[in-house]
């Protein structure tokens, strides 16, 4: 112990807007000695050495050629959440960087989002909620109504592990629940959750009374519900994202939105993030848009935190990384 | 057969804000002669005497005993959804009117709203719609957290019909489940949804993160929740009600909300509904309200009425009737 250093953790700033959160400092600080961008940038000489980390939370710092140059000790980098769709695998692969995300503990905090986002859609929570305060004497009880939910088909487009305990949620409301995916999940895993396979996703997205969308992003989800998916849907049907926005065709969407192609749509994902103040979507009525909650709860970021530490020290360690992320 | 009209049925008015829907009413008029409020009003002697039944759409027309008196060959009162706090049984019954509401058609909605409220609370799914689409908004802040439901403690008070499709919901998301309710229901019950039963409330609410109400109002769940209770909540704790406004002391509730007692609320009832325009709770950041939407949806809005229909039709047959309520 005498004398010995803890390995460098580089992270983008501490708090603010995109930073580490505050609660997280101490458990990090256990483990590492952490180095902020800023404390990087104004010390580059002496702290270019000591990073053997960096912890990427929210996308940031972002990873460039310049950045991996610098750090000649760099052995991982982990990021918060699990999609790597915004990091160039490639190139930090060939600066023999291991690369990490924490797929296990987004999984049930992600879910709950879906199935909330799916709830408030059909049931019409945000609009009612306005009825409710409003100043104004717009009250209606009896005739402002929802869809039902309970005994509905679900049809899920991407089963991994997020995917997959939406089923589970699904299945306690007696939703019909289709799925979608590249690979088909085993019979057991069917059968534990009451589901169906979709080989073609044209099958589910005529079927379902909601189309929760929850794949990576990746060169062939990009854009993959487009005004063709979108007319194969029932005019009653809802669409929930909790993906990423670039997977949805956006002006697609608002089309479909605005001509009743669609019913509704609950997008916690959008492209940008946020949506530019003047964009349509902000004004439909039948939409709801959440700022990326995904994983945003205390006990979920907490999680992902210490998931990614774990991964971190193994991979300082010299031992396999239970999230490890390879190029494809 | 022969000389028997279609039976008179009273109903306060077609359409509107609380009025029977147009297309219910369309199904309605092929079993029954409507007779809407302002009609009977307008020609109540010859009406009076023809009207059998009474067509209760949220709680109108409503009946007194004036109306009861003008209405002497009423035999049967079908009310919608499964509260029935607004009627006074005892008064029907001595006029020999029987009752009728409509219990388990409106029980998976009401379950579903109560996990909507839920999520919706804990996530802060109505803020963060707010910062999503507020033209001042310019980045989404990453300190800005909600609450886990998964694994949490769910404590339901009331574990009827409802209550239990709460639970069943509830266990999907790794939910422990607690419940207090007038009788324990039994194991096999308890155990397919990995329910605890507590016999004392207390117990209930010292150990839960988020407490839903899903009792009937009766005069022992009259204020069941006020200060005492709210107080034996966790601070970080939620209440959430889809089941009478009356069953919440909402002073205290006000001020458990204020005052950070309990950490949310989630209502979609309240007393009155709608409350005043300048009431506290429609303030509150903390505080998720819905106008009463617990059956909300227009598939089961038309079970209610088919329910309905049939219980009048029994009822005034004389055979048995669907959903007959007893004193």
């Amino acid at each position: 112990m005498g004398g010995e250093e803890l390995p460098g953790l580089l992270v983008y700033e501490i708090g603010g807007i995109h930073g580490i959160l505050h609660g997280h400092v101490a458990f990090l600080k256990k483990h590492f000695y952490l180095i902020t961008m800023k404390e990087f940038l104004e010390n580059k000489k002496n702290m270019s050495k000591k990073v053997q980390a960096i912890y990427l939370w929210w996308h940031k710092p972002v990873i460039d050629q310049e950045l991996l140059q610098s750090l000649p000790n760099l052995k991982v980098i982990a990021k918060s959440g699990v999609g790597m769709d915004h990091l160039d695998l490639k190139l930090v692969a060939s600066f023999g960087v291991k690369m990490a995300n924490t797929r296990c503990a987004v999984s049930s905090s992600t879910a709950d989002t879906g199935m909330g986002l799916l709830l408030a859609s059909a049931r019409r929570l945000v609009e009612g909620y306005h009825i409710a305060v409003s100043s104004g004497i717009q009250y209606c009880e009896a005739d402002f109504l929802g869809v039902e939910v309970t005994g509905a088909t679900l049809g899920i487009i991407g089963m991994g592990s997020i995917g997959y305990k939406i089923a589970l949620r699904a299945k306690a409301f007696e939703m019909n629940i289709l799925y979608h995916n590249r690979r088909r999940r085993k019979e057991q895993e069917e059968q534990a959750v009451g589901t169906t396979y979709c080989e073609k996703i044209d099958s589910l997205l005529q079927q379902a009374d909601f189309v929760m969308v929850v794949v990576s992003l990746t060169p062939q989800t990009r854009n993959l519900i487009g005004k063709r998916e979108m007319e194969l849907m029932k005019p009653t049907a809802t669409l929930i994202n909790i993906s990423r926005g670039a997977v949805v065709d956006q002006e697609a969407l608002v089309a479909a939105l605005q001509t009743g192609v669609i019913r509704a749509a609950a997008l916690d994902v959008t492209y940008p993030e946020p949506l530019p103040r003047d964009h349509v979507l902000l004004k439909l009525k039948n939409v709801i848009i959440t700022p990326h909650l995904g994983i945003k709860t205390d006990k979920a970021t907490y999680m992902i935190t210490e998931e990614a530490v774990e991964n971190i020290l193994a991979a300082l360690n010299g031992l396999p990384m239970p999230n490890e992320v390879l190029p494809s | 057969m022969e000389g028997q009209e279609i039976p008179y049925v009273l109903i306060d008015c077609v359409g509107g804000k609380h009025g029977v829907y147009e297309d219910h009413a369309e199904l309605l008029k092929k079993h029954f002669h409507l007779i809407t409020m302002k009609e009977y009003l307008e020609n109540k002697e010859f009406l009076g005497k023809k009207i059998r039944a009474i067509y209760l759409w949220y709680h109108k027309p409503v009946i007194n005993e004036e109306l009861l008196q003008s209405l002497p060959n009423l035999k049967i009162v079908a009310s919608s959804g499964v509260g029935i706090d607004h009627l006074d049984l005892n008064l029907l019954s001595s006029y020999g009117v029987k009752v009728s509401n409509t219990p388990f058609v409106v029980s998976s909605d009401t379950a579903d709203l109560g996990m909507a409220l839920m999520l919706a609370s804990s996530r802060r799914l109505v803020e963060g719609h707010q910062i999503a689409v507020s033209p001042d908004t310019e980045y989404f802040p990453a300190d800005w957290l909600g609450t886990e439901v998964s694994g949490a403690t769910l404590g339901i008070v009331g574990m009827g019909t409802i209550g239990y499709k709460v639970a069943q919901r509830a266990k999907a998301f790794e939910m422990k489940i607690l419940y207090h309710n007038r009788n324990r229901r039994n194991e096999e019950e308890e155990s397919a949804v990995g329910a605890t039963y507590c016999k004392r409330i207390d117990d209930l609410l010292q150990q839960s993160d988020f407490v839903l109400l899903s009792v009937t109002l009766t005069p022992q769940t009259h204020k069941l929740i006020g200060k005492r209770e709210l107080k034996l909540m966790k601070p970080t704790a939620t209440l959430i009600n889809v089941s009478r406004g009356l069953v919440v002391d909402q002073d205290a509730l006000v001020e458990a909300l204020q005052t950070n007692i309990i950490k949310a609320a989630a209502l979609d009832v309240t007393y009155p509904e709608p409350l005043p325009r300048d009431h506290p709770l429609l303030k509150l950041k903390n505080v998720i309200i819905t106008p009463h939407i617990g059956s909300a949806t227009k598939k089961t809005r038309r079970l209610m009425m088919e329910n309905m229909m049939e219980s009048i039709q029994a009822g005034l047959t004389g055979l048995p009737i669907p959903n007959e309520v007893f004193l």
